[in-house]
This record gives C-alpha cells, sequence and structure tokens, in this order.
C-alpha cells in the first residue's frame, strides 16, 4: 500500500492555469455571433437610407432586403444585449474587469505602443494584459455600450427619449450608432489580427488555457 | 447514509487522473478543434442556411412578433412624441412611397367619402367638407422612416380618439384598420392604444396648407408614435375590428407594431 503512496510534491508541473474562465469564453463567443449579426443586418439597414456616399457591397450584408435587415437586427439584438449586460454583471461582479483592465495609466499605454511598433511586446504570461490590450478592451466596452444605447434610442426615440437626449436628438443618435459599429469594425480587425499572431491567445479563448 | 467515495486511500487522485489521461488521445488538440469547427459552424448558424432557411425566417417572425408584444408593454399611452419650433421644419419634406409621385393617387376632394365600418354605432360616411368643420390642431413633430431617415413637418387636423368618440367607436376593440387608394392597395392596421394616442392625427393640412398630393390628400393619419409607414395616405376607409387584418409593409415582413 504504502508504495501507491504520492505526494503533492512529486506532481510535476501543476495544470496549466486556467486564462479565460469557461462564463467569458462562452459570452466572448456569443458575443463574436451576436456582433456579427448585428453589423451585417446593420449594413442591410444603412443601405436603405445611407448617411454617406457609399452603400455596403450586397454580398456583405444580411437579411436580402431592408425588411430581412431589420428582422435580423431585431432579434440579433436581443443576444446581444442579454449577453452584454451578463457579461458587465459578472465582469464588475467578479473583478475581472477591476483586475484585468485597471489601471490604465498614459504612461503605460505610451510605452505598450511603442514596445508594440517595434515588436518588442511580450506576451509570454496570458494572464496579465498590456496596456494596449487595456486600452482597447475596455474602450470596445465603452463602444459596446454605446452602441446599445444610441440604436434603443433611435429603435424607441418617444418611448426612450431620454436616451435619445444623452446624443442630441435622433438623427445624431444614427451617426453615433454608425461610429460605434465603425469603431467596432476597426476593433475586430486589429483584435482577430492579433489573436492570430498569438495563437495560444486564441487556443485560451477557446478551450481556457 | 455516509457519502459514497470512489476515492483509493493512498492514492494521489491528481496523479491517477493524469495517468489515465495519458491513455486518452491528445484532448487539448480535440477540443481546441472542436471548437474551432463549432466556431465555423457558429457563423452558419448551426447548420440551418442564414440567409433562405425557412426555419430562420419562422424563427425571425416568431422574434418580430415578440417584438410586437415588447413593444406594446413599453408603450406609454401618456408618452408624447417631442414637438419642435417652426424653424425646425425640414424643407422640402420629403415625398415618399414605393411609386413615383406621378402614379401617387389623384383625388377629387368632392367626390371623396371617408368609410367608416366595423365595431361603431355610427358607419355613416364623411364628406371632406363634414370632416373640416372639425375641430383641428397642429403639431410639429418628427416623421421618422423605417429606412432610418428622418424629417421634421407641420401637421394639422383632428386627433383620431375625437373622431372615434364622436363615431362611437368600440375602443376596447384592438385595431383601427385603414384602407387607402395608393396603387396596389394600400393599408396598414393601427392598434388601439395608439390610436387614442392624444398625437395620433387624421391630418387634413400640412404646413397650413390643405394637404397636397405628395403628401395624402384628402387625409393621411399622422401617428408620431410609429414609424413613416404605419402613418397612411390617401385614407379611403377606417375600419375598427379584433381582428388583425394585416398591411400592405406588415405582411412583407415590417415588424407590425413598429412603434417609435
Amino acid at each position: 500500500m504504502a508504495s501507491l503512496t504520492v505526494t503533492d510534491e512529486r506532481v510535476g508541473a501543476t495544470p496549466a492555469k486556467v486564462i479565460q474562465p469557461a462564463w467569458v469564453r462562452i459570452m466572448h463567443w456569443v458575443n463574436a455571433l451576436a456582433m456579427i449579426l448585428m453589423i451585417l443586418s446593420g449594413w442591410q439597414i444603412y443601405n436603405a437610407s445611407p448617411l454617406f456616399g457609399f452603400s455596403f457591397p450586397r454580398e456583405y450584408t444580411l437579411g436580402g432586403w431592408l425588411g430581412g435587415g431589420l428582422l435580423w437586427h431585431f432579434a440579433a439584438m436581443w443576444l446581444l444585449m442579454i449577453n452584454g449586460l451578463a457579461y458587465l454583471v459578472t465582469g464588475i461582479a467578479t473583478g475581472r474587469f477591476r483586475r484585468k483592465l485597471l489601471p490604465i495609466t498614459a504612461s503605460g499605454v505610451l510605452h505598450d505602443v511603442r514596445a508594440a511598433l517595434t515588436f518588442k511586446l511580450g506576451h509570454d504570461d496570458l494572464t496579465v494584459y498590456n496596456y494596449v490590450q487595456r486600452l482597447l478592451y475596455a474602450g470596445i466596452i465603452v463602444v459596446g455600450v454605446l452602441i446599445v444605447l444610441s440604436g434603443l434610442g433611435m429603435w424607441k426615440p418617444v418611448q426612450l427619449y431620454y436616451l435619445v437626449m444623452l446624443f442630441g436628438d435622433y438623427p445624431t443618435a444614427r451617426y453615433v450608432h454608425f461610429f460605434c459599429m465603425a469603431a467596432i469594425c476597426a476593433f475586430l480587425v486589429i483584435h482577430v489580427l492579433l489573436a492570430l499572431l498569438v495563437p495560444k491567445s486564441l487556443r485560451a479563448m477557446i478551450i481556457g488555457r | 447514509m455516509a457519502k459514497r467515495s470512489f476515492l483509493i486511500p493512498g492514492v494521489d487522485k491528481r496523479l491517477l487522473i493524469k495517468d489515465s489521461l495519458k491513455t486518452m488521445p491528445d484532448v487539448t488538440r480535440r477540443r481546441f478543434i472542436a471548437g474551432g469547427a463549432s466556431l465555423g459552424a457558429l457563423t452558419l448558424l448551426t447548420g440551418c442556411d442564414v440567409v433562405d432557411s425557412s426555419s430562420a425566417e419562422t424563427m425571425l417572425a416568431k422574434v418580430s412578433k415578440f417584438n410586437d408584444a415588447v413593444q406594446a408593454w413599453m408603450f406609454n399611452p401618456d408618452a408624447l412624441a417631442p414637438t419642435f419650433p417652426e424653424s425646425a421644419i425640414t424643407k422640402p419634406f420629403p415625398f415618399n412611397a414605393y411609386y413615383d409621385l406621378d402614379d401617387a393617387p389623384d383625388i377629387d376632394g368632392a367626390d371623396w367619402k371617408l368609410e367608416v365600418r366595423g365595431l361603431v354605432d355610427n358607419k355613416k360616411s364623411w364628406t371632406l367638407d363634414e370632416l373640416y368643420k372639425l375641430p383641428q390642431v397642429t403639431q410639429i413633430t418628427r416623421h421618422i422612416c423605417v429606412e432610418g431617415w428622418s424629417a421634421i413637418g407641420s401637421w394639422t387636423g383632428t386627433p383620431l380618439r375625437d373622431f372615434l368618440k364622436l363615431i362611437g367607436a368600440d375602443t376596447r376593440a384592438k385595431y383601427v384598420w385603414f384602407q387607402c387608394a395608393d396603387k396596389d392597395g394600400y393599408n396598414s392596421p393601427l392598434d388601439m392604444r395608439s390610436a387614442l394616442h392624444p398625437q395620433t392625427q387624421m391630418t387634413f393640412k400640412y404646413a397650413s396648407e390643405i394637404l397636397p398630393r405628395a403628401y395624402g390628400f384628402p387625409m393621411k393619419i399622422r401617428v408620431p408614435t410609429k414609424l413613416g409607414f404605419k402613418n397612411p395616405k390617401y385614407v379611403v376607409s377606417m375600419e375598427v375590428t379584433n381582428d388583425y387584418k394585416g398591411g400592405y409593409w406588415e405582411d412583407q415582413g415590417y415588424n407590425s407594431f413598429s412603434g417609435s
């Protein structure tokens, strides 16, 4: 019997640290799906009455026509809002936002931007976000809140009048909604590019470690 | 009852798990691939064709009905649409329809009569002269199109709720259904609570002038708490009813409540 006894010390490397807990991973991918549905259907809606001198290519829009785009947009919004709200509540309640995203200092951001541009920004410890990541992740949460608030305001400019007032008036809310979308698309490009450059970060967002 | 224990005394459970894992395929790699595969599947909505599938359409129609209920629940009959000063009026106010202005109904006001049907005490038809004699109010509100654009206009007419009272309409009915003279037969249902909203108006004038043909002569229903397509023009009849009779755009997929 004694020969079967092993002590903790003899267990070699401890199991890999969980970098992304299950709730983060689930909500991240639900959000990714919801965002893509919202963006592609949103482009369909935009094309019905473009704010600027261009339209989005038809093949990158969802719904086939304005009515279909609206149906997708106002269906996916529930996915986006419920998931987003759960993410905000959990992120604040578990202290993850504070732990992972704060503090964000100007000197820290400047230092890490410089390091990133000279390819000296390390990713040895995925559990600690560098200042560029903190700024981007915190910033995109703010943009996410803004795009939902401006969208809700446009959806219900009478019942949710105070939301429209927050942005000035209905037409301004439309522009805010558009520019938030543009910011999310820009984030998406950088985010996907960096995830592909550091594949272990993508792996962590899928299997957790 | 004592708790059942699956542990073998003296055996380190972590080591045991570690050993047993060795006999299994590379779980990590498998899960990584599985994760990637399901990500691909997600973009296809787990197997159902996103754009054309009838199951997707059924799902979207259900959510749209759910959204009708949510909007009815959110609707506050006392919440007024913002009003604006005359200086804010959009000039020119856009003509908008699914046809060109040349194809807009050209109605002779002298011949026209508003037909009243359904759950009302007095089903008499109304001539334009009779309607013009009813008390009128003017309001400057924002018209918001389902396409996203908006324009501020000045509309003058009789509050619909006053007219419904006058004709002895059953205001417990679910809808007021409007039929119009537009080609292909435009129609649209208006839920009763929105019909009774203080700003919902039978409109006879735009910018203090008799409603021009472009904006729906002789009568438009102006509902500032609804999207533009729920503001029918060239109205020829109204029916107070408990039946959902559909509408020109509603039947094609625009959300039926479409409240602001």
